[in-house]
């Protein structure tokens, strides 16, 4: 609320615009959202068309007569495949479920002393972590898949979880927007004689809500679509996505079907963003990096 | 109270050694030692260890079945003076990090600017509209049929019916176009965590600050975009700057979805790509250790650089 009250407020006291840069602007905004949204209304559409639809030629991008027919479709090939679909559904919510769990707690429970508490080592810790933002998991992936093999993970859940517990990027937003507890909170509780865990725990931890869900999408972007990698092979472990992959691999024939459960896989983190927008935008106000 | 701390730092320094202080200190903290410790040993695990290994995987020939045999430099003289397809690589990356790289921080700058200046309802509908592609999932293979190569791809029967164009172009056949459509679609994606801080930033600058700023002669809106903007949101600058170069050196899922894994003559190809081609199908890990560290260094470095420059602005 304060936010929204801040920009209205500082649009009055702004320099005016001209209306030819008002409808400049519009206009702008305008054409980049519609390309932006485009292929996402394009992918809604699809889902609905039946299949003389998707093959019309000239192709129209728009809906006539919209069916759930795919949806169908897809139940039926997914009821005949060898591993049910409900499978790979349950592994990717499993896979983005507890990775997002586990690293909202493990990097809050990190995130606490590196902001509200000076001791040995704590910017040195906290200098390496904005360094390894500074790469990709990418350069790390082989290292990463000798670790599975000797921890023998390779092929479960757990070699694409436990990694995403302490991504860098987390920790990072999360210590930012501790940093921004008034400590008269904490001093408060330490004088009743609440140890540190406690603090943590029952004061902190709803303190940074906002936090949390930020952390929840940027989970969301790294595991929602994940295809298992290099480090998933058994059929019954494998996710959505990877599903998805193989039903556009059925070419023409499967085109229905492709195009509900690519609705599927995208309206998910699209809904979570929705309602959690507010919150982000709020734990990003602290995400600067200071000099 | 500063010279009262600091007196008395001295004074406790004089009756017990450093090192003894830094014990007590430790153990004085050790809740927030134990705190840390499932994250910092989980991150060291899979993020600072794997870079160190790679480093020295690097100077060695390794392929998971034999233990790693000793080789110096050679890993990375073969890539720089025998290997043509990793030098094609390199061109690509560091065409992606000069265009995609700049042009997607200032469209992530442009557009939060831009919207910034709509009603609270507005902007929340435009955000969702500007951050979706690069959350919903791998969506962005609706690409692969808008750019298909017969007339049934939406670009190809567009162009046509324009009467541009009189028979369908192999849009992801033709090393011509699968660099630019690429760079397309990553740019399409890269309105992310950087967009979202800038949108963040934006709302937070302090509104007297233009009230100031105009009692001082700030003329119209680009003055009080340089002078007063972007130095108020200069953190919010840097951190966006690190997403978005590592972004654009890291292009791979993209390349290899839309252009195809090889894509045609190495079109698409790029540093990651290639070292996901030694790693993980060929398994010289020792080779693609050499390409690891070489990315690594290339990331790094970019984002030190950028790091300095952004200091700098408006000062």
């Amino acid at each position: 609320m304060s936010i929204a009250k801040k920009g209205v407020s500082k649009r009055k006291k702004r320099l005016n615009r001209s209306w030819f840069g008002t409808l400049m602007l519009f206009s702008f905004i305008g054409l980049f959202g519609a390309f932006m949204a485009l292929p996402l209304i394009y992918t809604i559409n699809n889902a609905f068309k039946p299949l003389d639809e998707i093959f019309l030629f000239p192709p129209r991008f728009f809906v006539r007569n919209p069916t759930f027919t795919n949806f169908a479709d897809l139940a039926n090939l997914m009821a005949n495949s060898w591993v049910p679909f409900t499978r790979y559904m349950f592994n990717t919510v499993f896979i983005t479920a507890v990775g997002t769990a586990g690293h909202i707690i493990f990097s809050a429970a990190a995130a606490y002393p590196l902001a509200k508490h000076k001791f040995p080592g704590s910017n040195v810790l906290f200098g390496i972590v904005v360094l390894s933002l500074m790469f990709s998991p990418h350069v790390t992936a082989i290292p990463n898949y000798m670790t599975m093999s000797v921890l023998g993970w390779v092929d479960s859940y757990w070699a694409v979880i436990v990694p995403s517990f302490a991504f860098p990027l987390g920790l990072y937003l999360m210590k930012q927007f501790m940093e921004q507890i008034p400590d008269s909170i904490l001093e408060a509780s330490r004088i009743d004689g609440a140890s540190e865990y406690r603090i943590f725990w029952k004061i902190v931890m709803p303190i940074v809500k906002p936090a949390w869900l930020t952390l929840m999408i940027l989970l969301f972007q790294q595991l929602w679509g994940t295809d298992g990698g290099n480090f998933i092979y058994s059929e019954e472990l494998k996710t959505m996505h990877y599903a998805l992959g193989q039903i556009i691999q059925g070419g023409i024939a499967r085109a229905g079907a492709a195009a509900a459960v690519a609705l599927m896989l995208m309206s998910v983190p699209i809904i979570v963003f929705l309602f959690s927008q507010a919150s982000i935008i709020q734990t990003m106000s602290s995400s600067g990096m200071k000099d | 109270m500063d010279i009262s701390k600091s007196d008395h730092v001295k004074q406790r320094k004089e009756k017990q050694s450093i090192l003894q202080q830094f014990k007590r200190n430790v153990r004085m903290h050790k809740h927030s030692y134990i705190l840390m410790a499932p994250y910092f040993s989980l991150f060291f695990l899979f993020t600072v260890l794997p870079v160190i290994i790679s480093i020295v995987v690097s100077f060695t020939y390794f392929n998971m079945l034999e233990l790693p045999r000793w080789v110096g430099w050679q890993n990375y003289a073969r890539l720089f003076l025998e290997d043509d397809v990793f030098l094609i690589a390199l061109k690509n990356t560091f065409l992606f990090a000069a265009i995609t790289g700049p042009l997607s921080y200032i469209a992530c700058f442009v557009f939060a600017w831009i919207i910034n200046e709509f009603s609270p309802k507005i902007r929340a509908f435009l955000t969702l509209i500007f951050f979706a592609p690069s959350i919903s999932g791998n969506i962005f293979f609706i690409w692969l049929i808008i750019f298909s190569g017969d007339s049934y791809g939406y670009a190809n029967g567009f162009l046509m019916k324009l009467g541009i164009i009189y028979e369908p172009i192999q849009w992801l056949q033709d090393p011509q176009y699968v660099l630019a459509i690429v760079m397309f679609v990553q740019l399409w994606l890269s309105l992310g965590t950087a967009f979202l801080a800038f949108i963040a930033g934006l709302q937070n600058i302090d509104v007297t600050l233009y009230e100031a700023g105009a009692i001082d002669g700030v003329k119209n809106r680009w003055q009080d975009l340089w002078y007063i903007t972007l130095p108020s949101m200069r953190p919010q600058l840097m951190f966006g700057a690190v997403i978005q170069i590592t972004m654009s050196f890291s292009v791979a899922d993209v390349s290899m979805a839309i252009a195809g894994f090889p894509s045609v003559q190495y079109a698409a190809h790029t540093v990651v790509t290639h070292l996901i081609d030694y790693g993980s199908i060929r398994f010289e890990m020792g080779y693609a250790s050499a390409i690891a560290t070489i990315l690594f260094l290339m990331m790094m470095t970019t984002n030190l650089i950028t790091q300095r420059l952004l200091r700098k602005v408006g000062e």
